[in-house]
């Protein structure tokens, strides 16, 4: 293997981490409460532009802008839980899909039309420069994002499974109304499920903002491959998002380094409606 | 006497709808006339999946993007009529609409909207990098028409009643369907797919069918649209707004509802209209924030939308009405 090859691949998996951990949040959702949040890749979007503002005011890189974007989208997660998901719930199939997917317009043209849609970068160099190991140079910023993306994660999937909290969540997930007989509130493990979800999506957001493009319609790309992600890893499953996010980070990049940068999504998509034809229940899902 | 009656209504409109463009004879105005009956066409052939099988595609510009494709290649390719690309646009759409539909519409409804948003961005990038079908900078049509059958005209008011004749055409078949025994059969599913199912309806083969027959209809639409501004490129003919636009008419108006996506298409391209004659290009995006304000309102306090919220006030109306009749019927000598 040519040495462009592998550092090809740690691109992929570095920037593959940052996806599984956005499309953990996708599928804690969807595993929890059976809901698609269609503005899922608007959150990492806003994510982004915290991330944005922060450098911009107080000149300061994704150490401080990481927290507070978690911060900001974890109070938008609760929002949107109780102002609009609680009661689309309950409605039919096309107010939750509806819901969501109004959401994401909503955020994605206010921060058109209040940023414009030029599409923006932090400064190169705002996390270290570039090194060498083996031979393979990798961007710092590339890999404090993959880092930071796959111990958050891993995180997530420790919370969700060996903590109280987790398995009040679980339980929710698995049988609400037998929850609530043992004295969990739904409401509450559902909101912070909802906190987590965009929280996480926060992070990622303001790390993948080091070294990506930042514009209003990157959520729409982003949101496809978290989709691409939670059907590839099996709803619900955390461990699933982590390796179908690896692989897409590295099927991405070797698509882009091989064929050619434009057809890397068309790559990924294909792959996408070529999971759903043979086995819809993704890589880990039982059938 | 009281068929008769429930055909008044239904003709008074009818005759006002024929009638607009002569008595609002601007070119604005007939042009405004011909774009809302146009995206009441995409909307209504919308409804047939998303409002009456209830699978809500996010996706259907793909197939708006297939006719218009489809017809400006007839022109640019093969110097035939842009109307003969037609067939090719519906053959493409239903086929693609199989695609996506055998999979997905075995599963929970979310993997079909997830599937149809893909594809629509798939057919972009393709489409986008493929020199054929004009790249990023797309086909033209004719400038100057060489017959009749270009359907090329410089006036709005041929394009308003060819668009009327479509909008009936894809409003009868829309009514049939609903009558037949698919369209019971969606009813059936819509209600509980399980139930449905058990009692022994096809519920994917008849999903399918309604998904098949909406993108057929779609690409119609966008054949119209192409034959209309005369050209079609990646962000006028297959961008995601164009789903926007489609879906939220249906879903303000009334999913499920025979005349629900005509009312969301009379109130909204107006609104876009105006907007964006007030604002500029400044415009685009505010009206893009409405947009989906009103999409989150819908979903959150009216997901019937504005034809189910009147029908419900009609009832209610009618309800304390007729008390106060029969009260003042005693009174009565």
């Amino acid at each position: 293997m040519s040495s462009i090859l592998v550092q090809v691949i740690v691109g992929g998996l570095l920037l593959g981490a940052v996806y599984a951990l956005f499309s953990s949040g996708l599928t804690l959702i969807w595993g929890m409460m059976n809901i698609v949040n269609f503005a899922h890749g608007d959150f990492v979007m806003l994510g982004m532009y915290v991330a944005f503002v922060v450098w911009t005011l107080l000149g300061v890189g994704p150490f401080v802008g990481a927290p507070v974007a978690a911060l900001v989208l974890a109070t938008l997660g609760i929002i949107v839980y109780f102002g609009l998901i609680r009661s689309v719930m309950k409605g039919p199939m096309l107010a939750q899909i509806l819901g969501t997917f109004g959401l994401a317009l909503l955020l994605r043209y206010s921060v058109f039309w209040g940023f414009g849609a030029n599409f923006m970068t932090l400064p190169e160099n705002l996390v270290g420069g570039t090194f060498d190991v083996f031979g393979i140079r990798i961007q710092a910023s590339r890999l404090l994002a993959g880092v930071v993306a796959l111990l958050v994660t891993s995180g997530l999937h420790l919370l969700l499974t060996r903590t109280s909290l987790g398995s009040k969540m679980l339980a929710v997930a698995e049988d609400s109304t037998a929850a609530q007989l043992m004295g969990i509130r739904p409401d509450t493990m559902q909101a912070i499920a909802w906190a987590i979800a965009a929280g996480a999506t926060g992070i990622a957001g303001a790390l993948i903002a080091t070294f990506f493009y930042i514009a209003p319609t990157v959520g729409e790309t982003l949101g496809i491959v978290a989709f691409v992600t939670v059907s590839l890893g099996g709803f619900g499953s955390v461990p699933g998002a982590l390796v179908a996010g690896l692989l897409i980070g590295v099927i991405e990049s070797v698509s882009a380094y091989w064929i050619g940068a434009v057809y890397k999504d068309i790559v990924v998509y294909s792959l996408f409606l070529c999971f759903l034809w043979f086995r819809p229940q993704g890589l880990m899902g039982k059938s | 006497m009281g068929k008769m009656r429930r055909l008044i209504w239904p003709s008074v409109a009818l005759a006002l709808v024929i009638a607009y463009p002569l008595l609002f004879s601007t070119p604005f105005q007939q042009r405004l006339g011909a774009l809302i009956l146009l995206y009441a066409i995409a909307a209504s052939a919308w409804n047939i999946v998303g409002g009456y099988a209830g699978q809500v595609s996010v996706g259907h510009v793909v197939f708006f993007g297939c006719g218009a494709y489809a017809s400006m290649a007839a022109y640019s390719h093969f110097a035939l009529p842009p109307l003969v690309g037609i067939p090719a646009g519906i053959v493409v759409s239903v086929g693609i609409a199989a695609v996506i539909g055998v999979p997905t519409l075995r599963l929970s409804g979310h993997y079909f909207s997830m599937a149809t948003i893909a594809v629509a961005e798939l057919v972009r990038l393709i489409v986008t990098n493929t020199e054929f079908l004009g790249a990023a900078v797309g086909l033209s049509g004719p400038t100057v028409p060489r017959t009749v059958l270009d359907l090329s005209f410089t006036s709005a008011l041929p394009y308003y009643y060819l668009f009327l004749l479509v909008l009936l055409i894809t409003l009868g078949i829309t009514w049939w369907m609903a009558n037949s025994r698919m369209g019971f059969y969606l009813r059936a599913i819509r209600d509980s797919e399980r139930a449905a199912r058990s009692l022994g309806a096809p519920a994917s083969r008849t999903k399918l069918y309604a998904f098949m027959l909406s993108a057929g209809l779609t690409s119609v639409a966008g054949a119209l649209y192409a034959m209309m501004f005369g050209f079609v490129d990646p962000e006028s003919g297959l961008g995601i707004l164009i789903s926007v636009k489609i879906l939220i008419m249906a879903a303000l108006g009334g999913a499920g509802l025979l005349f629900g996506p005509l009312v969301g298409a009379a109130i909204l391209v107006p609104l876009e209209e105006v907007s964006n004659n007030l604002l500029g290009g400044k415009g685009a995006g505010l009206t893009f924030v409405v947009y989906g304000a009103i999409i989150v309102l819908i979903a959150r306090f009216q997901p019937g939308g504005i034809l189910t919220l009147i029908k419900r006030l009609w009832a209610r109306r009618r309800k304390t009405l007729e008390p106060a009749v029969a009260a003042g019927a005693t009174h009565a000598p």
